[in-house]
């Protein structure tokens, strides 16, 4: 007779394989890697550029630059990228985030001779026609003010402006700053930063001989540096404000509760042990606060914390939305829990849990040779190799009671925290 | 293409399993044929929140998350008007763990009163989240019975109002359960770093004892054709007007919804496509548009929806919108365009093969929907497609009969005027 109250055994998770990338120095100074997977159809290629900022004020140019990359060069239209792209069933996706601006593809291998010399046009003879800029500023305006109206988004704005104030992550568009934008900024930031020497480009999928011998003839020597490189220098950041600061709405069913500050990133050695405490405070589905604020109290649909790396700080942010009626109860249940966390040593079987957790998490990660990729840019852009995962996993599997207390002292600081509330309290 | 072998258990529970040893983990993927179709109009929400009860301790497992969690698995579901699929991933090694809790639950549930209370909370929560505390955030709760008035698809999947979700009683998730939650009425595939012999195995051991329950005929009330143009003003505290039109479309078996299908990429797939090109780009009409199916299985929504730039009222932008879709009933699309759609069908469909849970979750809902075999048949049945079926489709559904149409106005707009 199956006795159903006892779980199988449980089997020891196995550790990862990353895979290392071929690597390349090209003449004009691009670099890049290569992750092979012969047996897949489909090309990535994804050219990622260091962030140049004219000024950290003017940090808004860097992703409307990214967004008009596919706009127009002097011998194609902004039609003509996207019937061409279209055509060939390619996907072509400008991304931004705080440090890094790329411009990613995706092809069917068959079709990759077809769409890269439109990238190559684009990274050499984009000029962000007047015409198109100013039906991107004006579509970005309209998608703001709308997001102005959602109460989780004026909550993360409060926290970004106070936190990273003064810096180019504290520097968040408004209406104003899109209607002072000039297509000259554009055009000298284009020239800035979207060169080969300030470009990393990852290929992954099926990257046989002749496709090496096109990328380096299109990418490594055809296309010129065209201009001295700005090195980033580093950021300084502000102290932050850490009273609880309220903004009313008065028609609000749902208060949108955020917090944050700075914290150490992942050149620090005690991130990954930061990474494994987060997780257990508020980083997955089984965290304490899901637990308690959620499955116990029901007063969300949702809350959990964050640790984030950026190339000159890291952040820790905590965000939920939750009723009106019991925003007062939820903020203390946060301010309990950061007590537990400092004063309570945790069991041996939670930190089982989050490590055995966090372990399956990883291999689960790795679903194909993109997420390679994924993992070594993690790394690569903090200084560091894909060693780093063999270290990362040694410290998740030593975590124990002292050492989950230990970084909870260290980092986690309920009264450094910067505190918003946006509805009603 | 994704190969799989299927069996079947004596109590009618039907597995498939799809090996893929390139991974280091599997995924068990189980599809109940229960969705918020099937609920009554007076207890609407009821599918989904019955969802969040899954997860609140079966008979002799106080605790699902907890156990998955301590063998590196991970789990979720989503419940939609037609089905609630659930999903674990976990390193494959550790597989039993999902058998022993997914049998479990579909054994019976442990019925707490205090999971119930705390669920009602958090879907009431969730309803706030997604539909009330958002701008337009209440649309599929105006557009949906505006276009429908009979089928069950007039209510969403988070239910009409909060109270019929304040109102759930013990009794009536017990009754839920025995008559949605049994083996003949759910389909599992087990997916990833497996193999048949392992997965047949531990289907006996864990599966095979559980009772079969009853059969469950679905007899739903189909949707009369639509005879008239509805049309429908809401006031709100956005900042933007919006328009939303939805027209009646193919069910999800008729050859016919591949056909729209394309028209909706068509009309909107890509930075290429006909709505933004015209009337985003060239004649700036819209700061954002989209066509787009529901991908219902019974009687389908074709919904157009943008928000106009400023400037433009909403009759104008509605009356936009409709020049383009004449132009689709009237000029026959170029097989070069035509081809371009194809060509992203085909190029989504080699994404979907990345993932082991995209795989597990096609499998299911194509043996739901007919059998497993025809997913693979997707894209030669986006390929046959031809110029004159898009021109006859197109003048089937874009007519003013067959439309329901939104304003959505922006309260504040209107006070600047």
């Amino acid at each position: 007779m199956l006795n159903r109250s006892v779980a199988p055994a449980f089997k020891a998770i196995k550790n990862v394989n990353l895979v290392e990338p071929e690597k390349y120095v090209h003449p004009n100074g691009l670099k890049s890697f290569i992750f092979q997977a012969p047996e897949l159809d489909l090309i990535k290629l994804e050219f990622t550029f260091d962030n140049i900022l004219l000024k950290e004020e003017l940090a808004i140019l860097n992703p409307v630059l990214s967004s008009m990359l596919k706009e127009g060069t002097h011998t194609l239209t902004s039609k003509e990228i996207a019937d061409t792209i279209d055509f060939y069933g390619a996907f072509l996706m400008p991304e931004y985030s705080f440090d890094h601006s790329s411009l990613t593809v995706y092809t069917m291998h068959k079709y990759v001779g077809n769409v890269l010399p439109i990238l190559a046009d684009i990274l050499q003879n984009s000029v962000v026609p007047q015409e198109e800029l100013d039906t991107h500023i004006r579509n970005n305006k309209q998608s703001l003010q709308i997001s102005l109206q959602k109460n989780d988004v004026l909550a993360r704005r409060f926290f970004y402006n106070e936190v990273f104030k003064g810096t180019r992550y504290g520097t968040l568009p408004t209406e104003d700053t899109y209607d002072s934008i000039q297509r000259e900024e554009i055009l000298e930031l284009y020239k800035k930063q979207i060169q080969p020497a300030n470009c990393n480009l990852f290929v992954a999928g099926n990257v046989d001989e002749s496709l090496k011998k096109m990328i380096g003839e299109m990418f490594g020597q055809n296309w010129q540096n065209s201009t001295d490189l700005v090195k980033v220098t580093s950021l300084n950041f502000d102290s932050y404000s850490t009273k609880l600061f309220v903004e009313e709405k008065a028609d609000a069913l749902q208060s949108a509760v955020r917090f944050g500050g700075l914290t150490i990133n992942r050149r620090h050695v005690d991130f990954p042990a930061l990474q494994f405490v987060n997780t257990l405070f508020g980083g997955f589905f089984g965290s304490r606060l899901m637990k308690n604020i959620r499955e116990d109290k029901g007063y969300t649909y949702s809350i959990g914390s964050f640790v984030g790396n950026l190339r000159h700080t890291g952040f820790m942010t905590l965000a939920s939305e939750v009723g009106v009626d019991v925003t007062q109860q939820t903020l203390e249940e946060i301010k309990k829990e950061f007590e537990v966390l400092r004063q309570e040593k945790t069991s041996v079987e939670e930190i089982d849990l989050v490590r055995n957790y966090m372990q399956g998490t990883l291999l689960g990660s790795l679903e194909s040779i993109f997420s390679h990729v994924d993992k070594f840019k993690a790394v690569y852009f903090s200084g560091l190799d894909i060693n780093y995962y063999t270290y990362y996993s040694d410290v998740i599997k030593n975590m124990n009671p002292d050492s989950v207390q230990d970084m909870a002292i260290r980092y986690f600081d309920y009264d450094k925290l910067f505190k918003v509330v946006v509805g009603k309290i | 293409m994704i190969n799989f072998n299927r069996f079947k258990l004596d109590n009618g529970l039907t597995i498939l399993v799809h090996e893929d040893h390139t991974t280091a983990m599997a995924v068990v993927n189980i599809l109940y044929k229960v969705g918020a179709r099937d609920e009554s109009p007076e207890q609407t929400g009821f599918a989904h929140l019955f969802e969040h009860l899954m997860f609140g301790g079966s008979v002799n497992i106080p605790n699902y998350d907890a156990p998955l969690q301590s063998v590196g698995g991970e789990n979720n579901a989503f419940t939609s008007n037609d089905i609630t699929n659930y999903y674990i991933t976990l390193p494959s090694n550790n597989l039993e763990t999902a058998f022993w809790l997914e049998s479990d639950r579909m054994l019976s549930l442990a019925f707490s009163d205090q999971s119930l209370d705390v669920q009602r909370q958090v879907v009431c929560e969730e309803f706030k989240q997604r539909y009330l505390n958002q701008p337009y955030g209440d649309v599929w709760l105006k557009l949906r019975p505006l276009a429908y008035k009979v089928h069950p698809y007039r209510w969403a999947t988070i239910g009409k109002e909060l109270k019929h979700i304040e109102d759930a009683k013990m009794e009536d998730v017990k009754a839920f359960f025995n008559k949605f939650y049994t083996p003949q009425n759910a389909i599992m595939v087990v997916a990833g770093d497996v193999t048949l012999d392992e997965v047949k195995a531990l289907s006996e051991k864990w599966f095979a004892e559980i009772p079969s329950g009853n059969i469950y005929e679905r007899n739903l009330p189909q949707e009369p054709k639509q005879i008239e143009p509805r049309h429908e003003v809401v006031e709100a505290e956005v900042p933007v007007d919006a328009i939303y039109i939805a027209f009646h479309g193919p069910e999800r078996l008729s050859s016919d919804y591949y056909t729209t299908d394309l028209i909706s990429d068509l009309l909107s797939r890509g930075s290429s496509s006909r709505l933004y090109r015209c009337l985003v780009k060239e004649n700036p009409v819209f700061s954002e548009i989209n066509a787009y199916m529901m991908g219902s299985i019974d009687t389908n929504l074709f919904v157009v929806e943008g928000k106009p730039l400023a400037h433009i009222s909403l009759e104008e932008a509605e009356k936009n919108i409709w020049n383009e879709l004449e132009k689709i009933k009237t000029e026959l699309v170029l097989d070069a365009e035509l081809q371009k759609v194809k060509n992203k069908i085909e190029s989504t469909m080699l994404f979907a093969e990345l993932s082991i849970l995209d795989k597990a979750m096609n499998l299911a809902f194509f043996e739901m929907l007919s059998k497993a075999e025809d997913y693979n048949l997707e894209v030669e049945k986006y390929n046959v497609v031809s110029p004159n079926d898009i021109q006859r489709v197109a003048r089937e559904i874009f007519v003013k009969e067959n439309s329901s149409t939104l304003y959505y106005k922006s309260k504040a707009k209107e006070n600047v005027e």
